[in-house]
């Protein structure tokens, strides 16, 4: 079943928590809303699970438009971030509870329920209170809860934030795994980027309450479409650097280095030039950049260093195999490809044309 | 605070407690002991505080006076009927003023206002409210065709009369609690009950009743005590009679009169021993209970 979503918006007093927004997830995807805190992700999954209704737009289950029907009759299976388990209920009838709702004869509930708890493997804790568990297991608790009733759709709001690390990394392969073996579709929300590339078919990238990015996790690390994915994406993050239109290129502000670039679709008056820290290689045969290290930090395989060109710090991983130090100066290069451009007006990324193609 | 309790900490733990502990022991536990012992003076010389004889006597004499039981009787008819009506009520307006409605400060205060005001004054206006000719009560029942009623007068209405104040007194006192009680279930558990696909009233029972369970549990047990040493509403109502022909007389208001209107130290102690037990028991059947039913985070 698909979900579209027709121009909707969610006003709360005089903020728009969700403006305008369109889109379909196919049925059985896994589709991450990713954005800063406050950008109206979690906004847009509440709308998706009917805990709030919108002010204007509508959602669209398959065929059927469910923006004015109440949570309740939505039919969606949701796990929250603090999983809210009834803390009153054992953990066998916390996953029956929907089925208790849905008046399912007590015997086959019970049945789903163990059949869920083994699907998320808590088989072996049925019997406990909610306070007795760790937070991995209230997590797979949570889904179990979530999935017991076969929704339709599986939301997801932030619900690893509350693990540790290690953890985190285990519960996102779970939740890929399970939403995989039941084939459902899920929406899932996160401020990390990490969970965010790394789980689903596709990225929704929100910003402002608007959709600012959706693509598959790599194509939006490879082409972001405008300066803010480009910085919310990556870490450490992509270096941005403003650079000013002179005669024949463009030239670093309050530097010296000025730079050609002869295939830009459009020549703004400023751009701004983003490459990310591991695309910069070290080189001493014409480097774009050249400037003088002023930090160098090992992090385990990693080496980063930052050079300083006039009033810009730019960041870069380089090869340990380089024997910098700080203080020396350095060339840095980039592969055209890896290069991004976006107008500094708009923040819209410019395209690149192969070369020569321009003045054909 | 892993350290292990040493005399030293022990010794200034009890410094702290000290002040409160002296006053407490000095009007609370001190008499409590004494009349616990008094319930036991058959044979007493109060003049000089020489006692002759210990026994059960005085404990024979009160389970023979009828007026004890009937106080006994009266103040159990009163707590049945003032305690689940007030609890009942009071959730449900707490239930009510928790939802988000305009003017919830308004009517938190409004309900609040009976507790903080004198027993004296409110049992003033409810006299004015019940008199039988010129009473407001029996004004709104004229208009269903009912006839005045003497609700202080009448020995049969008496009580009802005192527990309808009474209940209304108390609203507000339990309403504040409950409302407390309300505002510490989480938001989440009624977002993942209405996703869970709970109606309304699946949510009150299933989210909301349980989970309010150790504040009803609370309140019932303070109401339970309450209703058994209800007196200034009786004395005040009634101008300082247990209403007509004993009718209102309750246990408490018994003790009062053995021990200030006659003197009869030993048997007003004894009917104070006597209601400590009966309390002591309601307590803890309570406890037993709530032990079962009753869910702690």
């Amino acid at each position: 079943m698909d979900i579209r979503l027709n121009n909707l918006t969610m006003v709360f007093d005089d903020i728009t928590a969700v403006d305008q927004i369109t889109t379909t997830i196919k049925d059985g995807e896994l589709v991450s809303l990713l954005g800063p805190s406050g950008c109206g992700k979690s906004t847009t999954l509440m709308l998706l699970s009917g805990l709030y209704k919108p002010t204007s737009g509508q959602i669209f289950f398959g065929d059927q438009d469910v923006t004015k029907m109440d949570a309740e009759k939505r039919g969606i299976g949701m796990v929250f971030q603090n999983y809210a388990l009834y803390p009153h209920l054992s953990v066998l009838k916390n996953i029956m509870f929907p089925l208790k709702m849905k008046k399912v004869p007590k015997k086959e509930a019970m049945e789903r329920a163990k059949e869920m708890a083994e699907l998320v493997q808590i088989g072996h804790l049925l019997d406990r209170k909610p306070g007795q568990l760790s937070g991995g297991q209230q997590q797979r608790v949570a889904i179990a809860r979530a999935l017991v009733k076969k929704p339709n759709v599986l939301l997801l709001d932030e619900p690893l934030s509350n693990l540790d690390a290690r953890l985190r990394l285990e519960m996102r392969e779970e939740i890929r795994r399970i939403q995989q073996e039941v084939g459902i579709t899920a929406v899932f929300v996160t401020h990390d980027q990490e969970e965010a590339l790394s789980i689903s078919d596709r990225v929704m990238l929100m910003k402002s309450g608007v959709i600012q990015q959706e693509s598959r996790p790599q194509e939006m690390y490879k082409r972001p479409e405008n300066e803010f994915v480009a910085s919310f994406l990556g870490n450490p993050p992509i270096n941005l650097l403003t650079m000013k239109k002179i005669e024949n290129g463009y030239q670093l502000e309050k530097s010296a280095h000025s730079l050609l670039f002869s295939n830009l679709a459009t020549y703004p008056k400023s751009i701004r030039v983003g490459i990310r820290p591991e695309d910069f290689f070290v080189t001493k045969d014409n480097p774009r950049f050249t400037g003088e290290i002023i930090h160098i930090e090992t992090i385990g395989r990693d080496t980063l260093i930052r050079m300083q060109i006039g009033d810009t710090t730019i960041r870069a991983l380089v090869d340990p195999v380089h024997q910098l130090k700080v203080g020396a100066t350095c060339g840095l290069d980039g592969k055209e490809e890896n290069i991004h451009f976006f107008d500094s007006a708009s923040g819209q990324r410019i395209e690149t044309v192969e070369r020569g193609e321009k003045h054909a | 605070m892993l350290e292990k309790p040493t005399w030293k900490s022990t010794l200034k733990g009890f410094l702290y407690l000290l002040p409160a502990l002296l006053i407490l022991i000095i009007f609370n536990i001190y008499p409590i002991i004494r009349s616990f012992l008094m319930s036991f003076y058959t044979d007493y010389d109060y003049f000089n505080d020489i006692v002759h004889e210990y026994g059960f006597d005085n404990f024979i004499a009160i389970f023979q006076d009828p007026n004890f039981i009937t106080a006994l009787k009266n103040t159990g008819i009163f707590v049945l009927g003032v305690v689940p009506i007030s609890i009942f009520l009071s959730m449900g307006i707490a239930v009510l003023l928790n939802n988000k409605i305009k003017l919830a400060g308004f009517f938190r205060t409004i309900y609040f206002l009976p507790f903080v005001t004198s027993v004296v004054a409110v049992s003033i206006v409810w006299s004015w409210i019940y008199h039988s000719d010129y009473g407001l009560l029996n004004y709104f029942l004229g208009w269903f065709g009912i006839d005045p009623i003497a609700w202080l007068n009448d020995p049969n209405y008496a009580m009802p009369a005192l527990i309808i104040m009474s209940i209304w007194k108390g609203l507000g006192f339990n309403i504040i609690i409950f409302l407390a009680g309300l505002q510490n279930i989480g938001e989440q558990y009624y977002l993942a009950a209405k996703v869970d696909g709970a109606s309304a009233w699946k949510r009150f029972t299933n989210i909301t009743l349980p989970l309010l369970s150790p504040t009803i549990f609370f309140v019932s047990i303070i109401s339970i005590i309450n209703g058994f040493k209800v007196f200034d509403e009786v004395f005040a109502l009634f101008n300082g009679r247990p209403g007509p022909a004993n009718s209102a007389l309750t246990v408490v208001y018994y003790i009062y009169q053995k021990f200030y209107e006659e003197w009869q130290f030993g048997l007003a102690s004894t009917a104070a021993f006597v209601l400590f037990i009966i309390i002591f028991i309601f307590t803890i059947i309570q406890l037993v209970i709530g032990r079962r039913f009753v869910h702690y985070n």
